[in-house]
């Protein structure tokens, strides 16, 4: 266990490096001089040539790389460009209020996919069954963006159940979740009910039904804990995406999070934030996958890691 | 051709497939400049409202009119000129003698342009967006795929790991980084950002692919009869795994034209003066605060009709191209 642990983190390496390198790429060299950008439209040679000394853009590209590997690995990635702010208390401060959407968000959505989808399985084939699929499609044609300014509009807006915007209290969360839910419900459904789908053709579920337990038991126990699998999958792999996932949440109801920090560096060229964010969340994205691989092993006894 | 006669068979498929063609022939038809070449004209009143709901229109119009006829305010420098340039502007209006229509089919927006019109217009962006940028990034996989998966070893080592540098960040913010470093907004760089982004789930099915192929007989007999590299790849096994890539690009299709509303809308997709689904929904956020909803209706339907229309077609092709449900 410690060993595949261990192994799986030194293959990591390669990967971190290729994104540390495609993000330097991307902004070192594709994003053109930041210099131009920070000094404004009236800058004179000298306050230029001073900008590209204090970011060290005047310094040969295996040095700059050789800074930006020192930032990531040192977690300090100096000030935002916009605000003067430190880029790793912009990070510190804005986790908080992303994960107080994202955490209530992700445990009810995998909850209710799942009961939704055993429920669906069990009466799979019938019209139930299909007209709740089409539902699902349609579902999931909407744009998010209409979802988000029609429930924004009539429930906080023109009911006034919800505090339209703003941040601050239990209250600023719920509406925001309740969109969440509603956008990303259908998506599961359809998933979740394909993996259970998948479980429910198997013969250890005939063997199940034929020894004489009762439908609910053979779904809820038997055919669950196998499906739990790609479902945890699932689950853990989106955790990170989800971070920035929920910006057009964030951005609409003014949740200062990391998404709609993301959404306002990019609007205002803020490069050390998004490089910042980008970095640190494809660490985690394989991180988490690594996670996930262990995880297995709990959930099923038949998995080894080697 | 059995997949064709597959498909043909499945009711929902031909529905979708013919709404699916009537909104390419739409866009088609606005991108030649057949249909909604005018759609900048301003035709009604400022947020005219849309035919069925004409009993507004009574209300709206005779708000707007005591607004042409302001008092002149005695303190103003400036009167005697804006008194002539009113005066210009009647006489121009009845000069061309084009009425503002106090109603239109589905509505106007704030400048008086046929929300109809600019409908059809902004799907033909959309819908030109999405399919572009679908095809760069099959392409791409396809391409990336076939070396990765034929050629195996190094190569095949090279690829995998540009994969997964590219898995590794979430596809969101990858776009979101991108647009941040090219400065100019274009219907070119949106294609480019989803294009260059989204090619990794063709490429890992296509390699997949390629690496069951490599080894059948055809290949081998390929090989025998003295083709070149070059041509078993590309002539010989690329049409037997094309329908992966031909799923791909109508699944990548739907997801990119999802992705370049919420860009547009965003500011970081098409440039102002181009008129997408993005834009519309971003004017119809604030119009729906002083209750003119029905470009956010046009908008969001037309969007939704075709989404739906699109994924229940790939949904059927999929099952038709797919070997194992073969009766």
């Amino acid at each position: 266990m410690l060993a595949y642990t261990v192994r799986r983190l030194w293959q990591m390496l390669p990967t971190m490096l290729g994104v540390v390198l495609l993000v330097f790429v991307l902004f070192n060299w594709v994003g053109g001089d930041p210099a131009y950008l920070l000094a404004g439209k009236m800058a004179d040679a000298g306050s230029i040539a001073n900008i590209r000394r204090q970011l060290g853009v005047d310094q040969p590209y295996y040095v700059q790389l050789w800074i930006f590997i020192k930032q990531i690995v040192t977690f300090d990635f100096g000030l935002s460009w916009a605000t003067g702010e430190p880029v790793s208390q912009v990070m510190a401060t804005r986790l908080g209020p992303s994960l107080a959407v994202l955490l209530p968000l992700t445990l009810m959505e995998t909850l209710l996919g799942v009961a939704l989808a055993l429920a669906l399985a069990s009466v799979r084939g019938t019209l139930t069954d299909r007209l709740v699929m089409l539902a699902c499609t349609v579902a999931m044609s909407v744009s998010i963006l209409v979802y988000i300014i029609v429930f924004q509009y009539g429930l906080a807006y023109r009911l006034g159940w919800f505090p339209v915007q703003g941040w601050g209290g239990p209250q600023y969360v719920v509406l925001p979740v309740l969109i969440g839910l509603a956008v990303s419900l259908a998506p599961t459904l359809r998933l979740y009910r394909s993996f259970v789908l998948d479980e429910a053709g198997q013969d250890y579920v005939r063997t199940a039904r034929a020894k004489g337990l009762g439908e609910r038991r053979v779904m809820w126990v038997h055919v669950l804990r196998n499906a739990a699998i790609p479902i945890v999958t699932q689950v853990m792999s989106n955790l990170p995406a989800l971070l920035i996932g929920a910006f057009l949440l964030e951005r609409f109801f003014g949740i200062p999070g990391i998404g709609r920090e993301v959404i306002l560096a990019v609007e205002r060229s803020d490069f050390p934030v998004i490089k910042a964010v980008t970095v640190y969340v494809a660490a985690a994205t394989m991180v988490f996958n690594l996670l996930t691989d262990l995880l297995y092993q709990a959930i099923d006894p038949r998995v080894k890691l080697a | 051709m059995r997949a064709w006669r597959r498909l043909c068979a499945d009711r929902v498929a031909m529905v979708a497939l013919a709404l699916l063609a009537a909104f390419l022939l739409l866009a088609a038809l606005s991108a030649a400049g057949l249909v909604a070449a005018d759609w900048e004209d301003e035709v009604g009143v400022s947020y005219a409202p849309p035919l069925f709901a004409g009993a507004m229109a009574a209300s709206s119009v005779s708000s707007a009119a005591p607004a042409q006829a302001l008092p002149d305010n005695p303190f103003d420098p400036l009167a005697d000129d804006i008194r002539a340039l009113r005066a210009q502007l009647a006489s121009a209006t009845a000069t061309t003698g084009v009425a503002r229509r106090a109603t239109l089919p589905l509505g106007g927006d704030k400048w008086g342009h046929d929300v109809l019109k600019k409908t059809i217009k902004g799907g033909e962006t959309s819908i030109v967006v999405g399919l572009v940028a679908a095809l760069l990034a099959v392409a791409i996989g396809t391409v990336f795929g076939a070396l990765s998966g034929y050629c195996g070893g190094v190569v095949d080592d090279f690829f995998n790991w540009f994969y997964s540098i590219f898995t590794a960040i979430p596809s969101v913010l990858m776009i979101l980084a991108v647009a941040a470093v090219l400065q100019q907004k274009g219907v070119l760089t949106i294609v480019l950002i989803l294009g260059l982004t989204g090619w990794t789930a063709p490429f890992r099915l296509i390699r997949a692919e390629y690496i069951k192929h490599k080894a059948r007989e055809y290949v081998l007999a390929a090989d025998a009869i003295g083709a070149s590299h070059w041509r078993r790849m590309f002539h010989h096994i690329l049409p037997n795994v094309s329908h992966v890539a031909l799923v791909q690009l109508s699944i990548l299709a739907v997801g990119f034209i999802k992705a370049e509303v919420i860009l547009t809308f965003l500011g970081f997709g098409v440039p102002v003066g181009v008129v997408s689904w993005g834009s519309m929904l971003n004017e119809a956020q604030g119009e729906l605060l002083l209750g003119r909803w029905w470009q956010l209706a046009a908008a969001a339907t037309a969007m939704a009709l075709l989404v739906t229309a699109f994924s229940l077609f790939t949904d059927a092709l999929r099952d038709a191209l797919d070997p194992k449900v073969k009766p």
